[in-house]
Formats: structure tokens, C-alpha cells, sequence
């Protein structure tokens, strides 16, 4: 037995350890859902309505039946269970009930010897349809009274009024997640009435409670199993392809998978709210905030997914990090006839973020004030009530440090016009350089994590030591953002055990991990295995009678007392941990309560180079400091930054998906849905402010969501530096710069 | 009809049907599934291969239309035990999120630099600007790219 200190385990919390997804992922042998296969499956097709409101006056899949290789159709007559889904409330026909009521609506799913007899099978189900007026306005769906969930802040004195006053109207338009993955799935039939399921999910658990009351299957009989997956950014929040193919599984007998291209994943899954918001703010003569109102009306789609608790968050971040104490807010979201809106990175909070941080430069400009000044004299700190609930802020939050952090970097020192390449519009650009214009602008954005509202939020986790390591299993779902490392490193720096990997448990095996969403999984997961390493630790050294633990075992004064192969047939050690975060509450009457568990902060700061003539932006570079708590793995926290700024500027200047009067979508492809590319994204510098958390591992907040809120807002200050113009819109279209 | 192709220097056949494209060949017919589709329009670069020397989106290719060419696809540049420089630098960086757009991006990244050893910048950018990642904002991508060319 040899005699030797206890080293620090490597890979531990702070490093930049290298995902163990990675070299499978770079090699092209990580298997994504839509890389599975069994043998014997059926490829499934999915008919969608055209039209964006309609009644189905006949259907009709005998013709498509009838075709040579296909084995099965179902409709909306076939779901065995409740023929609706939905997490929140389930108001979504598993297909189609009789009346469209969005473009792109499931009618029919086709299940086929290949992909396109199926796709074709599907083209050949006769639909007649009756269309009926759509309701596309967000206004005239809240005048029909077609309202999901209306949260009023009210808060401090309504006589309250400041000396000076700025009103502003705003809208937003629809993004996007554009997940490069798009939707895929497999079931295979158990033989026994049960069925096996993979499927695009950041949160497993929800989708079997949901697709066992479709199915009607006793939970015993679903399978929800975890796969690879191509992104998510919410897109994956809610059920999709899962309940067709898992009952074309059932019906058929075989095995059936489908992958949705491109138009399908735009019609499928939920999208970021479209939005309309007017606000006022007031203010003293020396730049407080004296009083707040907001009117925001998101637009919800046809059906309701999350959309009752996106409006929570507009609702109560509609003021930003501010202090303000007298706030009036009606959110509204509502039902129209375009397809469904939920969850998508920021969840709510980058609607207000955009009106709220607009407002802010507007009223810097009526004060005479600097707009950073305007904005650190107001800046929310811990024991400070939040503007819009009146919770009082417990926690770290540097607002003002993300502040002034951001506008210490340096400005870049280059001209515009050097490299035709740099350029807005690129090298077709026929201004000349000496038009191109500069403008700089700054936004800050605050964002809750991990569930709000009462929600019994939590996460369970399993650590078990093995014979030459430690297991954690876990439901929570990795769809890019490298938790499956971070929960590595923290069970490797708790343990003191190296060789740690990450079982992935399917639904049977495993209780919730909560939803890969809310920047939530590094605080829930990771504080679920924070525990369970701890456990696991302290009963082994129980176990033992010593004092350390290692890869070689168990260590008592510098000696080996018992190898883990020794504890692992001895155990064997195995500690389940269900972790909850500091409870939450609803709001009363007025929005009051303290609604939301943590918070973190993040301030921007965009430069572009404007062309006034042709309307285009070239974004040269946005700045970001941050409130992380603390840096868990430094090279993928500057991924998550770098990723999110790239979608929130993608949302500023070009990403929208554009629906014709008809409430048809005009765009749902890669084609004409723009996405940045690599020509279009700027350098980034972040700054992270590390003022530990008061409940996250090791003082880690969440951080994957908040790069993408006040990114939008800073990028369109920027423009309106560089143009003078108003440009109350994103995306800023170029007609909204040259004629805006 | 039956193609005949060399995939990553070996002899292959596939019996295809009209409508196959070269990317549903190398995933269904090949098993080469580190090829991924992501558009079907040729926008993204997901599915980025070599064909007969320059890089092609494999979904706009008709499966007919490559008989008798020469394809390298990600399973060509490198395996686990003997990762291409490239590959190993998108790990290191953290160039690497969900990873679907990884392989097209890999294989159009390794063609830069075998036709042009010293790109500047912008040559980089106009390379891969067909390459389109939702998860990195591409910063990595590039420290990725910089990483191999300093490491010749």
C-alpha cells in the first residue's frame, strides 16, 4: 500500500475542461436523433394546413392508404387518449380537431416504407377546407376578448407623477430559435402495448406526463429517452413529432422515426413572441425614475404552451434593472391565428428589455443626461425592491458594476472603409466608405433564473462510485450548452474523483431534472449533483473509516484503506438527491410577491457602421459584462456569451419570421429566414464580474440567456447614434433607416 | 441505378432511387451519418463534403450526379485516435456547442486550408460564411482556425 499526499483532482470547477461530447461530435460519431435507426422502421410525413384559419369541411386518407409501402395514417379521430396537449394548459389538438387554427397546423402524419412515399402519401390526403377570417392582430384579438393571461403590476402611488416625461411605442417582431438540428424522433414498440420514445426535449419528464394522457398509456408503458440533439434555444420546450410517431409505433407495430426539414421545424415548433408595447417613462429633474407605465400585448399564436409564463417574466423585468417606486404595467398575451409562441432564450424578459432600455436613451436625451449616467443614478442593487413586484433584491447584483465594467473597455480605433469586406452590405456596397457612418450605444438587461411564480421547482440527480469511478445520472438534458461538462467538474471537485461521466437516465429510471431552460440547469442539476457528490463522499469515508477520497479509493492518514472496487462491492455507494431552490411565490392582485428565486444582470455595448443610403448595418463589435456568480468553465461561458450575442444581434437587424396578412408565413425557410454568418458576427470582449450567488454551485448563477437580452436593444441604440433616426422596431429593417 | 463513388478513398456502390440526393446516399445508403442536413437548400453548410476537389453542399447534389466521383466527408479527415489538427483545435476551443454544424464546418475549414495554407481574415470568413452555426457566434470557430495555423 503506498503512502502518498491527496493531490487536487483535475478538471475541477474554474478549468476549462474539454467536453466529453466533443471529439464524437468533431469525428462526426455523436449520434443525433436523426442518426437513429432500427431495424424494420417506418419513416413518418407530416400533411400541415396552408392557410392560416379554416374549417375541414372532408378528410380523406383512403387515397393515401391505398398506396404501395404505406402502412398507416393518423388524424385527429385516432388519438386514444385526450386528444389535446400542452404543458400548461392543454389547449393544442394532437392534430388537427376540425378547425385550423394556425399555418402550418398538423392535419394527417403518414407512416411509410421510406421518406418520401410517405411525403407523398401525405400530399395525396384529400383536404377540402372552408377558410375563416384569421385573427392577426394582436389589438383586435384583445378587443375579441382572446386574452391567455393578462398580469397587471400595480405598484406605488397613481398620482405620482416626475417633471419630466417620455412616451414610446414599440414593436417587435417574431424570431426564430433556428436550431441547426431540426425536429427528429424514434419509437420502437416494446411488444408488450408500451413504446420506447426519443425525441427533441430540453425536459423529458414533462413531455411523458404529456404524451401518456394522449396515448392513454399507464406511465409504466412510456419511455422517454434522452439523444443527441442539434440545439435547442427553447424550441424544444414544447411536444412536437412526439406523440405522432410514438402512436404510428403503437398502431403499426414498427418501429417509426421521421426528421423534419426545414419548413416543417418553422411550422412545428413554438417561436419568441411577436410584440406591441407603449410605455412612459417620468422622471425628477436630477434623472429618478418616478414612475413607470407599460402596456405590452405579446402576440401568443394559436394555442398556449408557455405563453402564461413568458408574460410573467415581461411583466416583471418591464422596467429593467432599475429602481422605480411607483410602476403601472398590463401585459397581455393573446391568442391569434399565427403559429404558436413560447419559450425562446430570455423567455419574455428581451420584449420589455428592448421598449424598456429604448425608453431609457429616450429619456437621457429629454433629461440632457448622459445615458449611462442616467442609467448607473437608477441601477437596482441587493436590498432595493424590484421596480414591478417590490421583491426585494437578497442576492449579489452588480448592476452598476456590469455598467461601468462595459464602458471601461476600449472603443475600437479603426476607421470604417478600410477592407470592402468590413463594410455594411459587404463588397456590393456602392456607398462610398467616406459616407458610412459610426454610432455606439448601450443597453443592460436583468434576467430571472431557474422557475418563478410558486412553481415546485427541482432537480434530482444520482451519484453512484463504481469500481473505478463515480456515475452521475440525471435527466437533464444537454442540447449543446456543455452542462454535461460543468456537472462533471462539480462532481469531480466534490468528490475528488477524476474518472466521472454522465449517464443520461431515461424517464423510467430517473426522477425530473426540471427543464434545460430558464438558465437553470448549472444552479438545479448541477446543485442536485452537488449534493449527491457530497453524499456519496461522506458515505464512503463512512463506509471506510477514512478520511479522503480519490480514483484509488479511500485514504485515512495518508494510507489507502480501501480501493474503490472495495467500496463498490461493499456498498455498494449510490446517493439520490432531489434539490429545490429558495422557495418562490405567486403574485397577489397588484403583481406583488417575491415571484422569482435569483437573478443576474448584464450590460452591453454595440458598435456598428451604418450605410444611411441603402439602410444596411455592419456590427463592428459588442462588448459584454456580466454577472456570473462565478466561472465554473471559462472557455464554454465565453461560448454561451459569444452564441447568445450572436442571436440577439440576429434579431436586431435581421431575423424575423414574416407572416402575410392572411396570417400565412412568408419565410419559413433558410432561404429567406436570415441567420447571422460568420461575415456578420463582430468580435466579442466580456468582462465577468464574479460576486458569488447565494444557492448556485460554488456561487455559479445561471448565465446561457442573458448575451442574448440586452444585445438587441444595444445594437439599435448604436444605429440610432450613427442615423439620428427614431427606429421603435426590431429587426431594424433598412426602409426603417433610409425612410424610417 | 447503381452508383459507383470513391468515399474517403475507398470503393463504394449504393442502388439509388431518382429522388436521392448525395447526402441521403452517404447517411442511408453508406452509413455515414457524421454528414448532417439541416436546410435542404444549400444554405447552412451542414452538409458540406468534398466532391472532386471542392467543397459542395451534398444536399443539392443528386445521388446520379455523383456517380463515379471522388467524396471526402468528415469520417475522411480523422477518427477518434488520429484526430485531424482542425478537429482537434474545435475541441480545444470550444468550437464545438451542439456540434450539428461541426462536420460541414470541419470539412470546409480543412479544404481552406489545404488549397490556401496562409488564408488572411477575410478569406477565412468568405470560406465559411456558408457554414452557419446557431450556438458559437462563431468567435471560436475562429480562435480554432488561428490555433492551427499557428501551430504549423
Amino acid at each position: 500500500m503506498s503512502v502518498e499526499t491527496r493531490r487536487r483532482v483535475r478538471g475541477g470547477i474554474g478549468e476549462s475542461v474539454l467536453r466529453p461530447d466533443g471529439i464524437p461530435k468533431v469525428c462526426g460519431t455523436f449520434e443525433y436523433l436523426e442518426d437513429l435507426h432500427a431495424d424494420g422502421m417506418l419513416w413518418a410525413a407530416t400533411r400541415r394546413a396552408d392557410v392560416a384559419r379554416g374549417r375541414i369541411l372532408r378528410l380523406d386518407v383512403d387515397g393515401a392508404l391505398a398506396m404501395p409501402g404505406v402502412y398507416d395514417v393518423i388524424t385527429f379521430a385516432d388519438i386514444p387518449g385526450r386528444p389535446y396537449q400542452g404543458q400548461i394548459v392543454p389547449d393544442q389538438p394532437v392534430l388537427c380537431d376540425g378547425e385550423i387554427r394556425h399555418w402550418g397546423e398538423a392535419i394527417a402524419v403518414v407512416a411509410a416504407d421510406d421518406p418520401e412515399t410517405a411525403r407523398l402519401a401525405a400530399e395525396a390526403i384529400l383536404v377540402d377546407i372552408e377558410e375563416l377570417k384569421p385573427i392577426t392582430d394582436v389589438e383586435q384579438a384583445l378587443e375579441a376578448g382572446e386574452v391567455y393571461r393578462h398580469f397587471p403590476v400595480r405598484r406605488g402611488d397613481p398620482e405620482a407623477r416626475g417633471e419630466v416625461a417620455v412616451e414610446g411605442f414599440y414593436e417587435v417582431g417574431t424570431q426564430d430559435q433556428a436550431p441547426l438540428g431540426t425536429e427528429a424522433g424514434l419509437a420502437i414498440p416494446d411488444g408488450a402495448g408500451g413504446v420506447d420514445l426519443w425525441g427533441p426535449s430540453q425536459w423529458t419528464h414533462v413531455d411523458h406526463e404529456q404524451l401518456v394522457a394522449c396515448l392513454g398509456l399507464t406511465p409504466d408503458r412510456l419511455r422517454v429517452h434522452i439523444s443527441g440533439l442539434g440545439g435547442a434555444f427553447g424550441s424544444r420546450e414544447d411536444l412536437t413529432l412526439q406523440t405522432h410517431i410514438a402512436l404510428l409505433a403503437l398502431r403499426t407495430r414498427r418501429p417509426v422515426k421521421q426528421h423534419y426539414d426545414r419548413t416543417d421545424s418553422f411550422a412545428a415548433h413554438v417561436k419568441r413572441h411577436a410584440a406591441r408595447m407603449w410605455y412612459r417613462h417620468e422622471a425628477d429633474r436630477d434623472g429618478n425614475l418616478v414612475r413607470v407605465e407599460a402596456r405590452m400585448i405579446l402576440d401568443g399564436g394559436a394555442y398556449q404552451m408557455t405563453s402564461q409564463a413568458v408574460i410573467a417574466n415581461a411583466a416583471t423585468f418591464a422596467v429593467g434593472p432599475y429602481r422605480c417606486p411607483n410602476t403601472f404595467v398590463d401585459a397581455y398575451v393573446v391568442r391569434t391565428n399565427h403559429p404558436p409562441a413560447g419559450a425562446m432564450r430570455g423567455f419574455g424578459t428581451n420584449q420589455a428589455c428592448f421598449a424598456a432600455e429604448s425608453q431609457m436613451d429616450r429619456l437621457a436625451a429629454a433629461l440632457g443626461m448622459d445615458p449611462l449616467d442616467l442609467r448607473l443614478r437608477n441601477a437596482l442593487a441587493p436590498g432595493d425592491p424590484l421596480a414591478t413586484t417590490g421583491q426585494v433584491i437578497t442576492e449579489p447584483l452588480p448592476t452598476a458594476e456590469v455598467i461601468r465594467s462595459v464602458a471601461a473597455l476600449p472603443l475600437p480605433d479603426d476607421e470604417p472603409g478600410d477592407d470592402p469586406l468590413r463594410l455594411p452590405g459587404g463588397t456590393g456596397l456602392t456607398t462610398p466608405p467616406d459616407r458610412v457612418v459610426r454610432g455606439v450605444g448601450y443597453a443592460v438587461g436583468i434576467k430571472n433564473l431557474a422557475f418563478s411564480e410558486g412553481f415546485d421547482d427541482y432537480a434530482e440527480a444520482r451519484v453512484t462510485l463504481t469500481a473505478d469511478g463515480a456515475e452521475i445520472h440525471t435527466a437533464a438534458i444537454e442540447v449543446g450548452q456543455g452542462m454535461v461538462t460543468v456537472l462533471i467538474q462539480i462532481a469531480r471537485t466534490v468528490l475528488g474523483i477524476e474518472n466521472v461521466t454522465v449517464v443520461f437516465d431515461d424517464t423510467s429510471r430517473i426522477g425530473s431534472a426540471g427543464s434545460s431552460s430558464a438558465s437553470r440547469q448549472t444552479q438545479m442539476a448541477g446543485g442536485a449533483v452537488q449534493r449527491a457528490a457530497a453524499a456519496a463522499r461522506e458515505a464512503a469515508l463512512r463506509l471506510a473509516g477514512g478520511d479522503e477520497l480519490d480514483d484509488d479509493g479511500v485514504w485515512r492518514d495518508g494510507r489507502l484503506v480501501m480501493t474503490l472496487a472495495e467500496l463498490a462491492e461493499r456498498g455498494p455507494i449510490s446517493e439520490w438527491v432531489r434539490f429545490r431552490h429558495p422557495e418562490t411565490e405567486e403574485p397577489d392582485e397588484h403583481g406583488q410577491g417575491r415571484l422569482h428565486a435569483d437573478f443576474s444582470v448584464a450590460a452591453h455595448r454595440a458598435v456598428v457602421d451604418v450605410d444611411p443610403e441603402l439602410g444596411l448595418v455592419r456590427v463592428v463589435r459588442i462588448d459584454i459584462a456580466q454577472d456570473v456568480g462565478r466561472v465554473l468553465n471559462p472557455v464554454q461561458l465565453r461560448g454561451q456569451i459569444e452564441g447568445g450575442i450572436a442571436q440577439g444581434m440576429g434579431w436586431a437587424i435581421m431575423e424575423e419570421l414574416v407572416f402575410r396578412d392572411d396570417g400565412t408565413v412568408a419565410n419559413p425557410t433558410f432561404t429567406d429566414y436570415l441567420l447571422p454568418t460568420i461575415l456578420d458576427m463582430p468580435p466579442v470582449e466580456a468582462v465577468l464580474i464574479e460576486e458569488p450567488g447565494t444557492w448556485g454551485p460554488f456561487g455559479a448563477k445561471g448565465m446561457a440567456e442573458l448575451p442574448t437580452v440586452s444585445v438587441t436593444p444595444a445594437v439599435v441604440a448604436a444605429i440610432r447614434d450613427a442615423t439620428g433616426k427614431a427606429l421603435s422596431r426590431v429587426p431594424v429593417r433598412p426602409e426603417d433607416i433610409v425612410f424610417g | 441505378m447503381i452508383i459507383r463513388l470513391t468515399v474517403n478513398g475507398e470503393p463504394r456502390h449504393a442502388e439509388v432511387a431518382g429522388w436521392e440526393s448525395l447526402l441521403w446516399v452517404l447517411r442511408e445508403r453508406l452509413g455515414l451519418t457524421g454528414t448532417k442536413g439541416a436546410c435542404e437548400q444549400g444554405e447552412c453548410g451542414s452538409c458540406s463534403v468534398v466532391l472532386d476537389g471542392d467543397v459542395v453542399c451534398s444536399c443539392l447534389v443528386m445521388a446520379a450526379d455523383a456517380d463515379g466521383a471522388q467524396v471526402t466527408t468528415i469520417e475522411g479527415l480523422g477518427t477518434p485516435d488520429r484526430l485531424h489538427p482542425l478537429q482537434e483545435a474545435f475541441v480545444a476551443e470550444g468550437a464545438v456547442q451542439c456540434g450539428y454544424c461541426t462536420p460541414g464546418l470541419v470539412v470546409a475549414a480543412a479544404h481552406l486550408l489545404e488549397t490556401n495554407p496562409s488564408p488572411t481574415s477575410g478569406e477565412v470568413k468568405e470560406a465559411l460564411s456558408g457554414n452557419l452555426c446557431r450556438c458559437t457566434g462563431y468567435g471560436a470557430i475562429l480562435r480554432a482556425l488561428a490555433a492551427v495555423e499557428e501551430g504549423r
